[in-house]
């Protein structure tokens, strides 16, 4: 993985769920952010974090 | 009630985002003057917000001013915040209406022409003040009700010829009146709202449109009809423009009103006004003058 693809530690600090305002996990191996009160994980692309619900991967299923 | 079409603002922006550099004189222009606005607050913001980024406009300026160090930006489309994130600052993509960042995060939070399109302002601005800092500025600007008028009264007059009915074509705009009071109900300390007016002038309506489209200021209103506008529509649109608002030289006027939103997050060494009759000291001393009654007696006066 390429330094330009690795979310921005300082954005990492301040992310939070944006339907619970709960913590997220970063789980790198996959490039997701985990909600684990929502049950979502949000994708990162390229470094970028999508925090849109409906882009998010539902964790139930 | 739902005014706008949140996936149909997020499509908008994603199909600009690729031509974004080619199309951002608004959100420039709306850049320039939030900087001398900034200029005027002797403060130092290391960790800015820009809200609704866009295509990464306005992190390169910002950045080195008033002490800002980083600028995360944030915007409701993927593409543009992947476009954004070429500028070198850190971007995400994220709906205003639901905030990913926690409590006190930010010194300070900007938005360029994005929050006109949020069906719940109240809400997001709750969410924005929540995020900042306490004693933290936030400074935005949106499309006020006055914006696009020349265009949407010749859109009306044009449908109501051909079609003998208009619909809603242009979107709804805030109004300069509700948003200092918004401002209030969300938290925020020392709110003010003010309106700047924007005079551009196009050389022919292709160029408006092409222009409209590539700022993803296309309509996206949930109520719209559905496909584009007839042409034959939009040929009489155009003639209309012309006839009653073209220049002398045939150039297409276009007005943007810009509102500004100022507001600070509350903190307890900010001056607050004190209650009425608390003043310690007297006017008339101050003044250095006599105190004069207001003529009204407090004591009935002696009957003899």
């Amino acid at each position: 993985m390429t330094d330009a693809a690795r979310v921005d530690p300082k954005l990492l600090d301040i992310l939070v769920c944006p339907l619970t305002k709960g913590p997220l996990e970063y789980d790198r191996e996959r490039q997701e952010l985990i909600s684990r009160q929502a049950k979502l994980a949000y994708p990162v692309r390229d470094g970028i974090p999508i925090m849109l619900p409906e882009e998010a991967r539902n964790l139930d299923e | 009630m739902l005014v706008f079409d949140r996936a149909a603002v997020r499509r908008n922006r994603d199909r600009a985002a690729p031509d974004w550099p080619n199309h951002d004189f608004l959100v420039a222009e709306a850049a320039e003057r939030l900087l001398e606005r900034l200029e005027e607050v002797r403060r130092s913001f290391p960790l800015a917000l820009d809200l609704g980024c866009h295509g990464g406009t306005l992190a390169p300026r910002l950045l080195g001013q008033t002490g800002v160090e980083r600028v995360v930006q944030c915007d409701l489309s993927p593409a543009m915040a992947r476009q954004a994130a070429t500028n070198g600052q850190p971007a995400l993509a994220a709906d205003e209406e639901f905030l990913p960042f926690a409590p006190e995060s930010f010194d300070l939070a900007v938005s360029l022409l994005s929050l006109h399109w949020v069906n719940d302002l109240p809400g997001a601005l709750l969410q924005l003040r929540r995020a900042l800092k306490p004693d933290g500025l936030f400074l935005g600007v949106m499309l006020g009700g006055d914006s696009l008028h020349e265009l949407r009264a010749s859109l009306i007059l044009a449908e109501s010829e051909l079609r003998g009915g208009a619909a809603p074509r242009v979107s709804a705009f805030a109004e300069l009146r509700d948003l200092a009071g918004l401002l209030q109900r969300a938290g925020f300390a020392m709110p003010v709202a003010d309106r700047e007016s924007l005079a551009v002038t196009y050389a022919d309506p292709i160029k408006l449109l092409r222009e409209l489209r590539g700022m993803a200021a296309a309509n996206a209103l949930i109520e719209r009809p559905r496909g584009g506008l007839r042409r034959d529509v939009l040929a009489r649109t155009f003639e209309i423009y012309a006839e009653r608002f073209g220049t002398s030289e045939g150039r297409l006027p276009v007005t943007f009103e810009f509102l500004w939103a100022v507001g600070w997050a509350p903190h307890a060494e900010q001056p607050k006004p004190l209650r009425p009759g608390s003043a310690a000291a007297r006017l008339a001393d101050a003044l250095g003058s006599a105190e004069q009654g207001s003529g009204v007696p407090v004591v009935p006066p002696d009957k003899h």
